[in-house]
């Protein structure tokens, strides 16, 4: 029937294969004009003039605005995670006066096709006074406005006795560790049309993704209309991976134009713009000192960090610098912890949140840690892992920490045994006698592991409303939205299990404003947790009704009357409760709160080959063991796996946003910004366990959509290490050749 | 607008079909916005990703960097003519049950990519579709799951050979 723990095939798929899609540059409107942003192309300047003349007598163009023609537009202000003092630093729609990254909007043109509006834009003119940049978080702050430094500013967590920690160490280790800039990168570039819909009085904007309500109040509010005048819809999305789906200004330059003008408005980022405007994530740079005992025990993790936010900050204020801090000791006991984590503007394009956002960088941080510890120590980079878990016993642990404004609880877990199932999954002793004798022929090879712990369901609440018709169909309707990962097929599968019909029967209807009233939308791998578990309370809730409803009917006893069993079809009990109800189908609405968050958890291997001659790494064997709690649909959860790996050994091998000094990017494209293909991406083993459900939701189910990604930095240093025995330590990532050579070049030397 | 236009007369998906086009337009945006096939994907429109790739007169081509004009008279498919009605074509089918698509905007590239590569005489090893299928870019499902979908066609449609290392 298709219900929960199957594996079936997804009812997203039929129209994605036959090219019936219906993605942002699908959507054509009658009379549609189009939109080209022009951009700086300066890193840090004061605009002094903008010459539109030529542009607006250019052949098809309709307007030309620059910051002044938008003045009266607010900033974009933040979604989550306001922290004092971030407002000052937010992002105008266009430049107003002054410039603070290459790509940053600074006019835009709207003409009668795209081509013509691309033409104009190249006609205008921006006269910019360069000023010097900053390009590294880590040098002293600047001046980013008269009164206010680049430091936006400072998050701080911290739990225990860090000085008796360091009192009472046998060795302190002191680390810096960087993670570069790299991002998610969806293969379908941003798009937006804004269409004033006449007939219904209102505005609409189309290609919206991620988080459609809560967007439809911030665009709302910039545009001074009353948000039941302003609707959002999702159609097909082409990946969004924390960065699509925020209210960036080009959204709301579209809805705006479409508002002014009374026409569609569309727009359609090209790729160079994507990776000059569309949010960047990571690059961060730790400095760390922690306190081990003889054993190898850490006692204490003192961290200070890095952000390097870019120009502006965006909707994500301090999220990524929260979660960092906050999920940084991972899923050992580190009794005591201070981390202060500084988010610091510079003159690159503006971060916000990437698939395992913090926990990446963090996990990388940590993880280096460990082995550091093991190998000064003498000890096996398992064997220290072993000794600093955990254990069973102190589950539910009290992490001391907060993250995204909830307290820190892990609620499931047995470290120590995922562990030992990846070991012996993969016959660990075999494995590495394999790589030694491999490596004793010559080969530079090497495994190594990283553990994580990830956070998802993030609340604090979902509403669901579930139509049963007469005919028996069943629709679904979320507030959540789709990314790609096929959100339609698990609260199908959500469904179906409830109420006993096959998952093919029931639709699912997300991404669309005027359907339900308030939804939070599609991140942090909240939707399978919190939606399911809205769906699973609504649908038990109309199962009760159709019991009672077939009881009735039968004149039989309700405790003995099954769905399937009891000979009336669905869509008839349906019918009769409706009628009951006075209403044209039988519905049933439930909303799922929570204040906590799951932990899932898992471990990376990696199996990593250098080649002597071209320093080329290649990766022979990814492994991912992940605990979900419970997999709705494991074909699915291994997908989500798998593409999340691959976009790990990307950043820690390939992805870099690299700058000249001047501030001029140098991986516009991607010949330059270099993403992993079928030639470096290993078939991805995954080992997905159950073992520790998650007891604060109904299904168990943990998020499953960052775990593949989380590690993979962590672990593919490490293996690079052990492939060429621990002569260096790798530090920073990307690890490419250049580097990689040079760090061996001077371990040589020295 | 002034520029002037050219007709251009080509076969797609066995239909012949004619688009007035101005001479710079891109042969993917003459199959996206004058004949409606919105199935051809552009992700880059710079010859990289391979989104946009479509079969034209036998081998397979990336739209984005072909002019309209220069298809004139060519054969071309695309995806939306794969299927035969109603009923998948055997790599369709195994994209569909291998779950070799998430968000699906690579997905026609793929198709037709593979298409072309399953409909050569030569027989597919691994070898071969890691070195042919590596031309396109994917960032949702690591390959893995597309991997195994054109593997399983392969081995539907008599194409598979193991490969003779290993
Ligand atoms: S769009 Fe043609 S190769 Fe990317
Ligand atoms: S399925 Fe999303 S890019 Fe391939």
């Amino acid at each position: 029937m298709g219900g929960i723990g199957r594996s079936v095939t997804r009812l997203e798929d039929p129209p994605l294969l036959r090219g019936q899609g219906r993605f942002a540059a699908d959507i054509r409107f009658p009379g549609e004009l189009h939109m080209r942003v022009v951009r700086s192309p300066i890193a840090h300047g004061r605009i002094l003039e903008i010459d539109t003349a030529d542009a607006l007598d250019s052949p098809g163009v309709v307007a030309v605005w620059t910051g002044a023609d938008v003045a009266e537009i607010p900033p974009i202000d933040f979604r989550q995670m306001r922290i004092p003092g971030l407002g000052d630093y937010r992002q105008p729609i266009l430049a107003q006066g002054m410039v603070r990254y290459v790509g940053e909007p600074v006019a835009i043109v709207i003409a009668d096709s795209p081509y013509a509006a691309e033409d104009a834009a190249e006609l205008v003119f921006a006269d910019i006074e360069e000023l010097d940049p900053v390009m590294t978080a880590v040098q002293s702050p600047g001046e980013f406005a008269p009164g206010l430094t680049t430091e936006a500013g400072v998050v701080r967590k911290s739990y225990g006795d860090l000085p008796a920690a360091f009192a009472a160490a046998a060795h302190v280790f002191e680390l810096e560790l960087g993670v570069g800039r790299h991002t998610g990168v969806p293969m379908e570039t941003r798009g937006a049309i804004g269409y004033w819909n006449a007939d219904l009085n209102r505005l609409e904007m189309h290609g919206a993704s991620k988080v459609p309500h809560a967007n439809r109040l911030a665009i709302a509010k910039m545009l001074s209309l009353p948000p039941e005048q302003f609707h959002l819809f999702e159609g097909h999305v082409g990946g969004g991976f924390g960065i699509r789906g925020e209210v960036y200004p080009e959204d709301v330059l579209a809805c705006l134009a479409a508002l002014r003008l009374k026409r569609p408005v569309k727009w359609i980022e090209d790729r160079k713009e994507h990776l000059l405007a569309a949010n960047h994530s990571r690059d961060q740079l730790h400095r760390l000192r922690a306190a081990v005992d003889a054993n190898g025990v850490v006692l204490g993790i003192e961290d200070e960090f890095f952000v390097d936010q870019g120009g502006y900050v965006r909707t994500h204020a301090s999220t990524v610098t929260d979660l960092t801090a906050g999920m940084l000791p991972g899923p050992y006991r580190v009794p005591a912890f201070a981390a202060t984590g500084h988010i610091r503007l510079t003159n690159k394009t503006p971060a916000g949140t990437y698939r395992a956002p913090g926990r990446y960088e963090g996990t990388f941080v940590r993880e280096r840690l460990m082995d550091h510890v093991a190998d000064r120590l003498g000890l096996d980079r398992v064997e220290i892992r072993r000794r600093n878990l955990i254990p069973a016993e102190q589950i539910p642990f009290r992490r001391g920490l907060d993250a995204l404004g909830t307290e820190v609880v892990y609620d499931s877990a047995d470290f120590a045994g995922l562990l030992a199932k990846l070991e012996a999954g993969v016959d660990l002793p075999a494995l590495e006698a394999t790589l030694a004798a491999r490596r004793a022929a010559g080969e530079k090879v090497g495994l190594g592991l990283a553990y994580f712990v990830e956070k998802s369901g993030l609340g604090p609440f979902d509403d669901v409303i579930i139509t049963i018709a007469a005919t028996g169909a069943v629709e679904i309707v979320t507030g959540a939205a789709s990314v790609g990962q096929g959100v339609e097929t698990v609260m199908a599968q959500v469904a179906a299990s409830v109420l006993g019909v096959a998952h093919t029967d029931c639709t699912v209807v997300h991404g669309q404003t005027d359907r339900i009233a308030r939804g939070m939308g599609a991140f942090a791998s909240r939707v399978t947790v919190m939606t399911g578990a809205a769906v699973t309370m609504a649908a038990e809730k109309l199962k009760e009704r159709l019991l009672a409803k077939a009881a009735q009917l039968l004149q039989g006893d309700r405790a003995s009357i099954t769905l399937d069993g009891c000979g009336i079809p669905l869509g008839e009990l349906a019918a009769a409760c409706a009628a009951d109800d006075g209403t044209p189908a039988l519905t049933a609405e439930a909303s799922f709160t929570t204040d906590h968050m799951t932990y899932p958890y898992g471990v990376h291997l990696a199996v990593v080959r250098v080649d002597a001659e071209t320093f080329g790494m290649v990766v022979e064997r990814f492994v991912v063991a992940f605990d979900v709690g419970r997999s709705v649909n494991p074909m699915l959860v291994e997908g989500q796996i798998h593409g999340g790996a691959a976009q790990g050994i990307g950043g820690a091998l390939f992805e870099e946003f690299i700058y000249s000094e001047d501030g001029q990017p140098l991986s516009a494209s991607f010949a330059d910004y270099l993403m992993p293909t079928l030639n470096e991406v290993p078939m991805v083993e995954s080992l997905v366990l159950e073992d520790a459900p998650s007891p604060i939701n109904p299904l168990g189910v943990k998020g499953a959509g960052e775990g593949g990604i989380t590690a993979a930095g962590a672990a593919i240093a490490s293996a690079i290490e052990n492939a060429i025995q621990y002569r260096i330590n790798i530090a920073q990532l990307p690890v490419t050749p250049a580097r990689l050579r040079s760090m061996l070049q001077q371990a040589s030397g020295s | 607008m002034s520029e002037p236009k050219v007709t251009v007369c080509c076969t797609v998906n066995g239909q012949k079909v004619e688009a007035d086009v101005v001479p710079r337009m891109s042969l993917a945006d003459m199959l996206r916005e004058e004949l409606h096939l919105t199935g051809t994907h552009l992700g880059c429109e710079h010859g990289v990703c391979g989104a946009c790739t479509i079969i034209v007169n036998g081998a397979p081509v990336r739209s984005c960097l072909m002019f309209g004009i220069q298809a004139e008279g060519a054969e071309i498919r695309t995806v939306e003519g794969l299927a035969d009605g109603d009923t998948l074509s055997p790599l369709q089918r195994a994209f569909w049950e291998k779950h070799g698509l998430q968000c699906g905007f690579c997905t026609p590239g793929f198709l037709m990519l593979a298409t072309w590569m399953l409909e050569q005489p030569e027989p597919v090893t691994e070898e071969r579709l890691r070195h042919v299928l590596s031309s396109n870019l994917c960032r949702c499902t690591g390959y893995t799951n597309i991997v195994r979908a054109v593997t399983a066609a392969a081995k539907e449609m008599g194409k598979w050979a193991e490969s003779a290392a290993a």
